[in-house]
């Protein structure tokens, strides 16, 4: 009988990681071996092919601000699991993973402080938590960024990298995407500007409410960027996608992106913008 | 033979309504006296109804939400309002049959109406794309919006769809672009939005019509973020496992009224809407002109005031 016996263990799916901790990263765009220090100091984009490589939220709030520096605000909010939800594992416990993984307590940093002189409300997503999903404390989170750009009359930047509202949180989820966007409505009347930096992938929820609402919206190259995952459609329309569907060059192509910058020149273009758009209050220019 | 299509747990309570019905006309034709044994059926019936429909699970409501026979947004139109002129097309690609925008006059009053439609056979189903919208119907009827805004009408938007469409045009026109600007203009116009969710109020492609002053949801309706279906294969890897998705996401009215995001819950009757669509239309209509009364109190700047801080109370988290 122990012929029949199964001896090999069946295929075990293991944690994909973006930023390797080992000397050698192979690029996921052309398969290149890249020493992991020439990776860091090409900010992860690769030297061959200019794969941009995901980084993580502090990552781009380094590369982004001045000096590196943010103010960081709201650090202590976190989930509560309104729905009890469970699937095949508990939401808590997908949240306390998350947790012990990013060393933050939910998906999204924010704060204050500047780029290239120019005041600003910050706030960055982290996909590492829990694929970057909006729930309360993500909604909550942006919603007061905002805030802080209506009070304090600064520019915002959200920089988004998420696959969307976060099922475990069910209706509440989607009701974050009316708040955001309705802050956004305020922002608008106030004549502050807003960028919306777009980072591999943004789709979904966050795309459908304040990354799609930026004055000026920018994206790395090669971002996935849309409304539905490309497997849906595929499912629903029963037919191959076309080539670099969803890519930020097709999101360009159509209408929906401003700018897309290469990680190097992204602080730059940043600080373009805000300098077209922010005017300084007159009390401070003397 | 029952009528019409129905659904699985309905079929005990539509075959003792036949039961009865053939007794009733036997009893007529053969001019025999069976009053009795039909008021014991029908005091049967009654409990089976009861039995049924007091413990729906969240999958049963939402297989009523989609049920074959239940209302759709021109159905209530039709029943709450006179005079509809539907307005067609965004101005800029197309008109979305999914989407259907026009002025009509409720008790008298001129409102603009704005809801997803479906079809209720194979060629009007097709004809609806099943009731999901493009970019150009969220486009549609936000050049509605806007156009009531100018004229001072208030905004009735009954929400029925199964998700804003996912197709490959969908995309190259900005899908996520059209519902995140319905969002934010929503937040902006001047006149008052009262919204049903009427049927199946899927994410995105539901909340893309979905910001007002009152959000209410009929009795066997649903709300979410994602369909039960479209939970249950990304999380449990099987779409066959929507039911208990649909568990999870707690999704009915019932549920999204407990956790204080809507203003209310609109009673159907027993076995759901489409067993008496103009008893339900009238409770529809009473919510809505209840609700028009209550915002027409308000200056604009605190309707506005109000609707932002709506949803800026959203969200449980701890701090």
């Amino acid at each position: 009988m122990d012929w029949f016996r199964k001896t090999k263990a069946g295929l075990v799916s293991q944690q994909k990681k973006e930023i390797p901790d080992g000397l050698w990263t192979k690029c996921k765009g052309c398969s290149e071996v890249i020493y992991s220090r020439i990776l860091e100091e090409s900010l992860w984009v690769c030297p061959s092919c200019n794969y941009h490589f995901r980084i993580n939220a502090n990552k781009i709030i380094k590369l982004l601000l001045d000096d590196g520096q943010l103010e960081r605000y709201d650090e202590n909010l976190s989930s509560l699991d309104p729905l009890k939800f469970r699937d095949s594992k508990k939401y808590t416990d997908r949240i306390v993973a998350s947790q012990k993984k990013t060393g933050d307590l939910d998906a999204v940093i924010c704060g204050l402080g500047s780029i290239d002189t120019v005041p600003v409300s910050i706030a960055v997503m982290n996909f590492d938590f829990m694929g970057g999903s909006m729930g309360s404390v993500v909604g909550e989170k942006i919603a007061r960024a905002i805030e802080r750009s209506i009070d304090r009359e600064i520019p915002l930047v959200i920089v988004s990298c998420s696959g969307g509202a976060r099922m475990q949180e069910g209706i509440l989820s989607l009701m974050q995407m009316a708040k955001t966007s309705a802050l956004l409505a305020v922002l608008a009347k106030k004549k502050i500007t807003y960028i919306s930096v777009l980072t591999n992938p943004t789709t979904a929820g966050v795309m459908a409410s304040y990354a799609s609402l930026g004055d000026i919206i920018i994206a790395e190259p090669k971002a996935l960027l849309g409304f539905a995952g490309p497997r849906v459609i595929q499912q629903t329309i029963g037919q191959d996608l076309p080539e670099g569907f969803q890519s930020s060059e097709f999101f360009q192509e159509h209408g929906f992106l401003d700018v897309i910058s290469e990680r190097k020149d992204l602080r730059k273009n940043i600080s373009l913008c805000l300098h077209y758009t922010y005017t300084p209050p007159k009390s401070l220019g003397n | 033979m029952i009528e019409g299509p129905y659904l699985d747990f309905e079929k005990p309570i539509l075959d003792l309504e036949k039961k009865i019905s053939d007794m009733v006309e036997f009893s007529q034709a053969e001019n025999i006296e069976l009053d009795s044994e039909i008021k014991s059926l029908r005091g049967k019936l009654k409990k089976l109804q009861d039995n049924i429909f007091a413990e729906l699970s969240r999958w049963q409501r939402v297989q009523l939400a989609r049920h074959p026979k239940r209302p759709y947004t021109l159905d209530y139109i039709k029943m709450i309002s006179t005079d509809f002129v539907q307005l067609h097309g965004d101005r800029y690609f197309a008109d979305d049959k999914a989407m259907v925008c026009g002025f009509a006059r409720i008790d008298g009053r001129p409102v603009m109406f704005i809801g997803q439609q479906k079809g209720r056979d194979t060629k009007s189903k097709l004809h609806r794309n099943f009731g999901m919208a493009n970019p150009e119907g969220y486009r549609k009827a936000l050049r509605c919006m806007h156009m009531a805004n100018k004229f001072g009408r208030p905004i009735i938007i009954l929400i029925d769809t199964p998700g804003a469409f996912p197709g490959i045009g969908a995309e190259e026109r900005g899908q996520a672009e059209s519902i995140a600007r319905n969002l934010r203009e929503m937040a902006n116009l001047e006149v008052p939005i009262i919204i049903t969710i009427i049927g199946e109020g899927a994410s995105g492609g539901a909340l893309g019509i979905g910001l007002g002053d009152r959000v209410f949801m009929l009795e066997n309706s649903w709300y979410s973020v994602i369909s039960p279906e479209g939970c249950s294969a990304i999380l449990w890897r099987d779409a066959a496992k929507a039911p208990e998705a649909a568990e999870a996401l707690k999704l009915v009215a019932k549920d999204v009224e407990a956790l204080g995001l809507i203003d209310g819950l609109i009673p159907e009757p027993e076995g759901g809407a489409h067993r008496d669509p103009e008893m339900t239309a009238r409770n529809l209509k009473g919510y809505i002109l209840k609700s028009l009364e209550e915002v027409d109190q308000l200056e604009p700047a605190e309707l506005l005031k109000n609707r932002i801080l709506k949803y800026r109370r959203m969200g449980v988290y701890s701090e």
